[in-house]
């Protein structure tokens, strides 16, 4: 789960971390009035989207008087937002956070991942902040240092210290330094965290390190005990289908092509995909309705599938273990006669009873097509799409 | 594969008076598994499906002496469940639960690290099928008569590509020594690393079949292993080539993060390991059939 901008920076501040002064707000005359709140003579003025790269997409707006933040806020309040992250349709911009401006002296990289190989959480710190870390990783990848944090007794003084002076930070700052990233990493550990990112960390003009962006990502399997994180969701930023689909226990990801598909299992969901390809097609959603692919969920799942005006054909693929094809194909018969299909429907049914599964779908009066191994299945309906 | 289970291993389920506990219990008996009881804390004493219930790990293998066992513990309780049966000297423990949080696998992952290597119990999951070794047991949740006996290695973090795998191989009447299911999460216990490594020493093993997807350090990790260390021939199927980068794609662990994690490369790095790639995830049997007639 993602969270704006302006929460991260809340979150960390509580873990020590200094954070530049400024406010929500939801209108251009809340925006006047919060940066008269705020003080000094500069505001930023940013947009909060679930999305990096919001500077070169319009999303961020230096203002000299309060009336041009007012300004700011009015043209960015409700428009959609596209970023290299956003794909083509974009993100709404419902809050704006209003800063004051920093003088910057020097721009850090500050980011804390897991690591999958070692099996720890990896501190990554690179003297090129402000630039994202894939750039960094590309064009200046001697600059990044790592450290490995031990989770058992967490992160340490003196790593937070090599890393500090790593970045080449002055000795009269390394205290702050460090106190900022352990902040970092406490956040991370205590929070259930996937990714905290500071970029840029700045040192100011004025000789403090604040954390001017910042991105949080938390473990949706950590929720249940992390409430207070969980209500900091924003469904906004999420795409309708997808939050219909995790409403209902379904996982789904929207994609661009026109072959839906309702499949039980993630591997076998990419695989299927893999095939539409292969034969020529583009799938337009992955959708998993769980190993089980109980009826329940086939109808949830036709249902979602259904709303996506791109699919010019459904591909059902579920391989039955302890759930047997022909209580599948009855969820299926059965899903069907609540909801109606109106384009061309391609089925194919895999282990425990597949033969009786078979002769139920063709005894019923539904009309589909029928495949029998996963490259049928793709081939029959990639040709349906081209009938 | 005896080095995870066989007929003389002695399995506990733990939530085993819950619905799913209760559910493939019994399907593991049905099977023929040696269930010799579960644990769920506070009925112990009592009787479940003709079988005795444990207050603790430590109880049933005292009691029973299990070697074995299997969770259907939900995912807020799977890291002291798993940390519980390590501790009671459990040697192969299959969790089945989807949604354990990643920060309380890495710390079980720690906890292990108590123990040397002789003692220490391996960990198979989460968020997987678990392990049969058809006709000798089944320590999971799979259908059971789609693995026909015989001699290839499957290891999958899907559980119904697996599946798909196992019923290639049988339709061509190729069979199975053990299908491990490691599970689609970011941490797992046993990666598949850990797993062609025991291939590699099982006599009833062949070849193995890896059933990889997008995202993570692992298939890599495991070509690097085979192409120093291994006689036996690796094929591995990636699924995942058409997914987008930085989105989850159901499993918590399938997701493109950095480089050499997706579909694509995955398969580059793999080719230059030596490993042999079935093209797509229709062919998975037929590239088996066509290694195991070169060997």
């Amino acid at each position: 789960m993602d969270i704006h901008e302006y929460q991260a920076k809340k979150i960390l501040s509580n873990f020590g971390v200094t954070i530049p002064r400024g406010g929500i707000v939801y209108s251009p005359e809340n925006a006047e009035n919060k940066a008269r709140e705020i003080g000094g003579s500069r505001w930023v003025v940013k947009a909060q989207i679930h999305s990096g790269a919001r500077g070169k997409a319009g999303g961020i707006i230096v203002c000299n008087t309060p009336l041009e933040v007012a300004q700011a806020t009015d043209k960015l309040l409700g428009k959609k937002l596209v970023t290299n992250q956003t794909g083509p349709e974009g993100k709404i911009v419902n809050r704006i956070y209003i800063e004051e401006a920093t003088d910057i002296e020097k721009e850090l990289y500050l980011g804390l991942v897991f690591d999958r190989s070692s099996e720890s959480i990896m501190v990554v710190a690179s003297t090129e902040g402000g630039m994202s870390v894939e750039e960094i990783s590309k064009e200046k990848p001697e600059t990044i240092i790592r450290s490995k944090i031990e989770v058992a007794v967490g992160m340490q003084n003196f790593q937070a210290r090599e890393l500090a002076f790593g970045l080449g930070i002055e000795p009269e700052l390394i205290r702050r330094a460090s106190e900022t990233i352990i902040g970092c990493y406490k956040a991370f550990s205590e929070l259930d965290a996937t990714m905290v990112e500071v970029n840029p960390l700045v040192i100011s003009k004025q000789k403090q390190i604040l954390a001017l962006d910042c991105k949080m990502s938390f473990d949706n399997n950590a929720m249940f005990r992390r409430s207070q994180v969980s209500e900091l969701r924003d469904k906004t930023q999420e795409d309708s289908k997808e939050i219909f689909a995790s409403d209902r226990g379904l996982n789904y990801v929207s994609l661009d092509g026109n072959i839906g598909n309702i499949i039980n299992g993630a591997g076998l969901a990419m695989a299927s995909m893999d095939m539409i390809k292969l034969a020529g097609g583009a799938p337009a959603n992955f959708l998993d309705v769980g190993g089980g692919a109980t009826p329940e969920k086939i109808v949830k799942a036709f249902k979602l599938v259904t709303m996506d005006e791109k699919v010019k054909v459904i591909l059902v693929n579920i391989f039955a273990g302890i759930n047997r094809c022909d209580w599948v194909a009855e969820g299926i018969v059965d899903a069907l006669k609540k909801i109606e299909i109106k384009v061309p429907l391609v089925i194919r049914l895999a282990g425990t009873n597949v033969e009786k599964g078979n002769k139920i779908l063709k005894e019923s009066k539904i009309n589909y097509i029928e495949a029998n191994t996963l490259e049928d299945a793709a081939n029959k309906a990639v040709a349906a799409l081209n009938k | 594969m005896t080095v995870l289970v066989d007929k003389n291993s002695k399995i506990i389920i733990q939530g085993f008076t819950g619905k799913m506990g209760s559910f493939h219990a019994d399907e593991m008996i049905k099977y023929g598994s040696n269930v010799v009881g579960g644990v769920t804390p506070g009925k112990g004493g009592s009787k479940h499906l003709n079988l005795p219930v444990f207050n603790t790990v430590k109880d049933a293998v005292n009691e029973t002496g299990a070697d074995a066992s299997i969770l259907f513990v939900p995912p807020a309780f799977a890291a002291d469940s798993a940390m519980e049966a390590a501790d009671a000297g459990i040697k192969i423990c299959v969790a089945i639960v989807d949604g354990i949080p990643s920060h309380d696998m890495i710390r079980i992952k720690r906890y292990m690290r108590r123990y040397t290597k002789s003692s220490k119990m391996t960990l198979v999951g989460p968020n997987c099928a678990g392990i049969i070794s058809p006709g000798k047991s089944m320590l999971g949740i799979m259908p059971g008569h789609i693995y026909k006996e015989g001699r290839i290695g499957i290891i999958s973090r899907s559980g119904t590509l697996g599946y798909e795998a196992a019923q290639q191989l049988k339709n061509l009447n190729i069979g199975v020594s053990t299908s491990v299911g490691i599970g689609g999460d970011p941490i797992n216990g046993s990666s598949f690393r850990d797993i062609i490594e025991k291939f590699e020493t099982d006599d009833e093993t062949d070849a193995i079949l890896m059933i990889g997807e997008i995202g993570g350090p692992q298939e890599v990790a495991a070509g690097e292993f085979a192409k120093e260390n291994m006689k036996k021939p690796v094929i591995a199927y990636i699924a995942g080539l058409t997914a987008p980068k930085g989105r989850v794609m159901g499993h918590a662990g399938a997701i493109v993060s950095a480089y050499g994690e997706s579909a694509i490369e995955k398969v580059e790095i793999l080719k230059e390991c030596g490993i042999t790639i079935s093209k797509n995830p229709s062919v998975m049997g037929d590239t088996v059939k066509s290694v195991l007639e070169k060997i």
